[in-house]
C-alpha cells in the first residue's frame, strides 16, 4: 500500500518535473531564436526538412477531406433543400477548425517525430555532448533552428490545408454533384468573415505550431540517450502533442467564437 | 546538404502559403465584398430588433449596400437604435428613405432593407431613418390571428 502511494508521490513528482524543465528548456530556445536572424541558413535548411516534406501529405489529405466534406455535406443538406449552403459551411469548418487542428496532429506524426528521433538520436550518440566540448550550444545551433522552422511551417502549411480543401469540396459539390459554381463561391464569401473566422484560424495555427515545435524538441532533448528512449521519446511526441492540440483548440474556440 | 535545390523548395513552399492566404482573403471570405470602407453610418430606432444580429446586411431593392455596426437600446425611448455603415457609392439615398427589418425566405436571417422615398435632401453622416418597420414576430401574429378569430365569432 504505502509502496503504491510512494510510486504516485513519484510519478507525480516526476511530471512536475519534467514540466518545469520543459519550460526552462523554452526559455532558453526563445533566447536563442534572436541568433536565427544572424544565421537563417540552418532555418531554411529545417523549413526544406520538416516544411516541404509535409506538403505532399498535406496537400493530399486536404484534397480529400475537403472531397469528403463536400460529399456528405451535400447528400445531409439536400434533405433540407439546404444545398446552397455547402460552400459556406465547408469553408466554415476547414478555415476556423479542421484546417489547423489536422495540420497540426499531421505535423506533430510526421515532422515533430522526426525532429524528435533526431535530437534523441544526436544525444544519443553524444552528438550534443561533442558540441558543447566545443564550445558551441546545441540549444542554439541544433535546438533553436529546429524549433523556428516547425513555428514558422505549421501555420503555412494550415493556410495551404485550407485552400486545397476547399478546391476539393469545390471539385465534388460543383464538378460532379452539380451544384452551381456562383452559389458555391457566393454563399461562401457571404458568410466567412476575414477577421472573425480566417484570422482566428490563422492565430490558432500559429499556437499549434509553438506546441508542436516546442514539444518535438523538448522530448527529443530530454530522451532517455538509448535506442529504446528515443522511441519512447517519439510516441510522447505524437501523443502530447496531439492531446495539446484537441484540448487548446477546445479553448481556443470558445474563447473566439463563444459568444 | 546545404543546395539551390533547398532554397528553391522553401521558396514555393511560401509562395504556395502566400497565394493560399490570397484566396482565403479574395475568393473565400468576404474581405473583397467589405470594399473601401469608405461611406457614411446612419442611425434608425425600432420597437423589436427580435434576431437582428450585428454585421447583418443592408439591402436596397435586394441588393447588400452596406451592414449594421451595433445595435443598442435607448434607455430613454425603451427602443432599440441601430447603427448601420453604407457604403460610400450609395450616398444619394432621399432623407425620408425608410428602414424595415426584413426576413430571408420563410426561416432566414434577417436583414434591414431600405425604400427610398421622394425628398431632395440626402441622408448624410449621423443623420437618422424617422419611418421604420419592426421586425415581424411570427408568434405574435398567430397570436393576434387568433384574437381576431375568436373575436369575430362572437
Amino acid at each position: 500500500m504505502t509502496d503504491f502511494i510512494r510510486s504516485l508521490g513519484r510519478r507525480f513528482l516526476n511530471s512536475i518535473q519534467r514540466l518545469g524543465r520543459g519550460n526552462l528548456f523554452l526559455m532558453q530556445i526563445l533566447r536563442g531564436l534572436p541568433s536565427m536572424v544572424l544565421r537563417p541558413r540552418l532555418v531554411v535548411q529545417q523549413i526544406y526538412a520538416v516544411g516541404v516534406m509535409s506538403l505532399t501529405i498535406i496537400i493530399v489529405s486536404a484534397a480529400f477531406t475537403g472531397m469528403v466534406l463536400g460529399l456528405q455535406l451535400f447528400n445531409t443538406l439536400q434533405g433540407f433543400g439546404a444545398e446552397q449552403s455547402i460552400g459556406s459551411v465547408t469553408a466554415l469548418t476547414l478555415v476556423r477548425e479542421l484546417g489547423p487542428v489536422l495540420t497540426a496532429i499531421f505535423f506533430a506524426g510526421l515532422a515533430g517525430t522526426s525532429l524528435t528521433a533526431e535530437i534523441g538520436l544526436m544525444k544519443a550518440t553524444e552528438q550534443l555532448s561533442g558540441m558543447e566540448m566545443m564550445a558551441v550550444d546545441p540549444v542554439h545551433r541544433v535546438v533553436a533552428p529546429r524549433f523556428a522552422a516547425a513555428w514558422v511551417s505549421v501555420p503555412l502549411l494550415a493556410l495551404i490545408f485550407s485552400a486545397v480543401a476547399i478546391l476539393g469540396g469545390y471539385f465534388v459539390s460543383v464538378g460532379l454533384l452539380g451544384l452551381d459554381t456562383s452559389v458555391y463561391w457566393g454563399q461562401m464569401q457571404a458568410y466567412v468573415d476575414w477577421g472573425d473566422d480566417v484570422v482566428n484560424g490563422i492565430i490558432k495555427s500559429i499556437v499549434f505550431g509553438f506546441v508542436c515545435a516546442w514539444i518535438a524538441v523538448y522530448e527529443g532533448f530530454d530522451a532517455t540517450p538509448t535506442s529504446e528512449g528515443v522511441s519512447r521519446a517519439t510516441i510522447r511526441t505524437v501523443v502530447h502533442s496531439s492531446l495539446s492540440v484537441l484540448a487548446l483548440d477546445f479553448i481556443m474556440t470558445s474563447l473566439m467564437f463563444g459568444d | 546538404m546545404y543546395s539551390k535545390v533547398t532554397e528553391l523548395w522553401v521558396g514555393i513552399f511560401v509562395a504556395a502559403a502566400v497565394a493560399a492566404l490570397f484566396m482565403l482573403a479574395m475568393q473565400v471570405s468576404n474581405l473583397s465584398l467589405a470594399g473601401s470602407d469608405e461611406g457614411y453610418t446612419v442611425t434608425a430606432r425600432f420597437d423589436d430588433v427580435a434576431g437582428l444580429n450585428v454585421r447583418a446586411p443592408v439591402r436596397l431593392a435586394g441588393v447588400r449596400i452596406g451592414r449594421i455596426t451595433s445595435i443598442e437600446v435607448d434607455s430613454t425611448r425603451f427602443q432599440a437604435v441601430v447603427k448601420m455603415h453604407i457604403q460610400s457609392p450609395y450616398d444619394n439615398l432621399p432623407e425620408d428613405t425608410t428602414a424595415a427589418i426584413l426576413t430571408e425566405g420563410l426561416l432566414g436571417a434577417k436583414y434591414i432593407g431600405l425604400d427610398p422615398g421622394g425628398s431632395l435632401e440626402n441622408l448624410g453622416e449621423g443623420s437618422e431613418i424617422i419611418i421604420t418597420q419592426s421586425s415581424i414576430s411570427l408568434e405574435k401574429l398567430i397570436g393576434q390571428l387568433f384574437v381576431n378569430l375568436t373575436g369575430g365569432s362572437d
